[in-house]
């Protein structure tokens, strides 16, 4: 039942690639085509999400899907366009409930707790697992007050010395504190759109979130910069988890210890990054990494 | 014929329109297609109509601005001798005499001779010279669009000539908008200027005491005229604070939840509610705010012991805040609706609350809106007359109390104007002498505004 894989390198033990028990399986309709393949539990997960669906008015973006992101782990999410790669990251940290047609069923946890439990408050969920949104908005605010924004609403530091220095931090690992230095006053809405791209991620780190969801930040960058935040992503996953959607297959190879194949709204393939790419067990995933797709 | 020429000159370009399509097409045909013209046969139609209808009215616009002074003058030589040297006043004076005569108008039935006889000729000239008009009209009319069908061809331009007089008819509009303001500042500012010839700018423009009444015999008393613009503008100024305090808030509040916390199906009923607000007349918010608030406001000071006349700018401003409340909230809802929703996500993916997402994120983004609709509401407030005129009354007291009774620029004007007036006495000239301090008031208010605005525009979009 186990699928074996190299022990050595992942940092994350492998259980049952079934979905979890259901008290009563009698009522659960069979879809075999619709069943994961791979990999989707880790033995300790960070979050762990079971039979999400998600619907904009009626229509189903996302048919039940269960996987769990590990600690210290990076997951790439890959699959053709219009899938639903951003629409299931966005149930991460609840920022659809911003679109009100959008209804997501399931469970959700952060460390054993339902996100979307009633009871559950949103805003400091958010602070906990950020996100680097698909098209670059920063604020209309000058670079420095765009990083400087979440940690002086979470009340992150006292003085201006120690803002400063998360400033340049959070920019620096972003890869944008050479480049912005010495107009930190000017308008992040005046950057390039790579560079306003960086400026998201900078913001996104600046609060410090355990899990960071990225959706394809590389897609409007030049190969340095990607070196750059892939070099970030690989620096962040020692303390965090890390979601990251992407197109550039050679990137989620690079990045990511798993990858999740989604297609059409179902997740029809996850498992150890090099074994999806050399190796998937799935006709869909292999037609789409050979480039058979579409 | 003369009454008839406009409509003529519509058939004829509507004729000349076919004719030049038509021609465009047999063309067309024997070149194998309306692909091998240079433009579509509608250009060449547009092209020919365009031949018929301009030179027409040019020379019809020209003739109606010169009629008159033609007319007139070819009768200077047939009046007697004696008429001649009267003053230019005097002789518009025959002159609009005798035309009331031939045309019927005004006192219509002069015994004078003299006149009688001019009108006679008047009628006769002004009857041969709109023939004659008509019959350039027809031949201009007629010429120039046959020379154009003549003219077309597989090459002719058609497309980019209609196109440019269509640009020049464009100009023309604009042109028209932007000479009509300069006229009437330029008339604004010419009054003025008689005005300062009576009274020194300084006078005016630092003034304490406001009281136009001019003596009209020199034994009237106690009517010698003082024209200190202070109190009134200071009226002004403190009416409209008053009313924008009561408008920024509210406005912008209401704005926000509309935009930001209501539904979609309150937004759309509460919205539409808001705004019949800016449809009831300001008589009515005026005769609301003389004979509700202000006597309420009264009893409630006389309650508080303090005394509170019972007209005061407190009563004029309130009412005139709730007036322009819509101006804020209406289009600040409008601009807070169109930031983009992946700004708010922005913020709400850091954990902001809503709360702090619209304080630091929402409003500077739509602050270049919401400032232009503040600047709205406050030409509003500066220019209204009503409510003040009901419910701040007419005295020009220097004060910055709310709770007395002032008056503003705009009532000065008007009861400077009403009723009747030699209009060389500095008290009608005072009029507008106000009119353009008011003018460049809002003038620099607007300078500023497009500062900020522009300002924002360069660092958000
Ligand atoms: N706000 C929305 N309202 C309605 N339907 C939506 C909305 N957002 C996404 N969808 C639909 O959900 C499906 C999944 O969209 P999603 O944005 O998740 O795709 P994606 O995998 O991220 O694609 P891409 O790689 O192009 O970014 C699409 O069919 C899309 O039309
Ligand atoms: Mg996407």
């Amino acid at each position: 039942m186990e699928i074996a894989t190299n022990p050595t390198d992942t940092p994350f033990s492998i259980i049952m690639p079934k979905p979890i028990d259901h008290e009563n399986s009698s009522d659960q309709i069979v879809q075999p085509d619709r069943e994961t393949v791979g990999i989707p539990f880790v033995k300790h997960p960070r979050m762990s999400c079971r039979d999400v669906v998600v619907r904009y008015g009626d229509k189903q973006a996302i048919n039940s899907i269960s996987i769990d992101v590990g600690k210290n782990e990076a997951l790439a999410m890959i699959g053709p366009s219009g899938c639903g790669k951003s629409t299931f990251l966005r149930c991460l940290n609840r920022m659809n409930d911003t679109i009100p047609s959008c209804r997501v069923e399931g469970s959700i946890c952060l460390d054993g707790i339902d996100i979307y439990d009633p009871a559950t408050d949103v805003v400091p969920l958010r602070a906990r697992v950020g996100m680097v949104f698909q098209k670059p908005n920063p604020f209309p605010k000058s670079i420095y007050d765009n990083v400087a924004y979440g940690p002086q609403i979470h009340g992150l530091t006292s003085t201006k010395a120690e803002l400063d220095t998360i400033v340049e931090t959070s920019l620096s690992k972003a890869g944008l504190w050479d480049e912005v230095k010495d107009r930190l006053q000017e308008p992040g809405t005046g950057l390039s759109g790579g560079q306003q791209q960086r400026l998201c991620i900078a913001r996104a780190i600046a609060v410090s979130p355990e899990v960071i969801l990225m959706d394809e930040p590389c897609s409007a960058l030049d190969p340095i910069a990607t070196a750059k935040v892939e070099e970030l992503i690989a620096e962040l996953r020692t303390q965090y988890s890390i979601v990251i959607v992407t197109h550039a297959m050679q990137q989620a190879a690079r990045v990511s210890q798993r990858t999740a194949y989604f297609h059409l709204g179902d997740l029809v393939e996850v498992g150890a990054t090099d074994k999806v790419f050399t190796n998937p067990l799935h006709k869909l995933t292999e037609d789409y990494i050979t480039g058979r797709f579409g | 014929m003369y009454p008839y020429i406009l409509p003529c000159i519509v058939i004829l370009s509507v004729a000349f329109y076919l004719l030049g399509a038509r021609r465009a097409n047999s063309i067309a045909v024997f070149y194998g297609g309306t692909k091998n013209l240079h433009s579509l046969p509608s250009h060449y139609g547009l092209y020919s109509a365009i031949c018929c209808a301009l030179p027409p009215i040019l020379v019809f616009v020209l003739w109606r601005i010169f009629e008159e002074t033609f007319i007139t003058s070819s009768l200077s030589q047939s009046l007697p001798q004696e008429y001649l040297t009267l003053s230019a006043n005097e002789l518009t004076l025959v002159y609009n005499e005798i035309k009331n005569v031939a045309l019927g108008g005004f006192g219509a039935n002069s015994s004078n001779q003299v006149i009688k006889d001019a009108a006679t000729l008047y009628l006769a000239n002004l009857h041969s010279a709109r023939n004659l008009v008509c019959a350039l009209i027809v031949v201009l009319g007629i010429i120039p669009p046959l020379f154009a069908l003549k003219h077309i061809s597989k090459d002719l331009r058609a497309r980019n000539i209609v196109e440019n007089i269509g640009m020049a008819v464009l100009i023309a509009c604009s042109a028209v908008a932007i000479l009509t303001t300069v006229g009437i500042v330029l008339s604004v500012i010419f009054e003025a200027l008689h005005f300062f010839k009576a009274v020194p700018v300084s006078d005016f423009l630092f003034g304490l005491k406001w009281s136009p009444q001019v003596a009209m015999r020199a034994d009237q008393a106690g009517s010698s005229g003082a024209f200190g613009a202070v109190p009134v503008f200071l009226g002004t100024f403190l009416i409209a604070s008053i009313a924008m305090s009561v408008a920024i808030p509210i406005g912008l509040l209401s704005a926000i939840y509309l935009s930001e916390y209501a539904t979609n199906r309150t937004r759309t009923l509460v919205k539409p509610i808001l705004e019949i607000l800016a449809g009831i007349p300001t008589v009515v918010y005026g005769f609301f705010a003389a004979l509700t608030v202000a006597p309420l406001i009264r009893d409630i000071g006389t309650a508080l012991g303090c005394s509170v006349s019972s007209e005061s700018a407190l009563a004029a401003g309130l009412v005139m805040g709730i007036m322009i409340i819509p101006f804020v909230s209406s289009l600040s809802d409008d601009v807070i609706h169109a930031v983009p929703q992946t700004m708010r996500d922005g913020s709400l993916a850091l954990g902001a609350t809503h709360f702090e997402t619209i304080r630091n994120v929402i409003i500077p983004a739509a602050l270049p809106g919401i400032v232009g609709s503040i600047l709205l509401a406050i030409s509003r407030a500066l220019g209204e007359t009503m409510i003040v005129v009901m419910a701040a009354g007419l005295s020009a007291n220097l004060t910055f109390n709310p709770l007395t009774a002032v008056t503003t620029v705009t009532v000065q004007i008007v009861t400077l104007l009403v009723g009747d007036q030699e209009f060389d006495s500095p008290k009608t000239l005072a009029a507008f002498a106000l009119g353009l301090l008011l003018f460049i008031f809002t003038l620099i208010l607007n300078i500023i505004a497009l500062k900020i605005v522009r300002r924002y525009r360069e660092q958000y979009e």
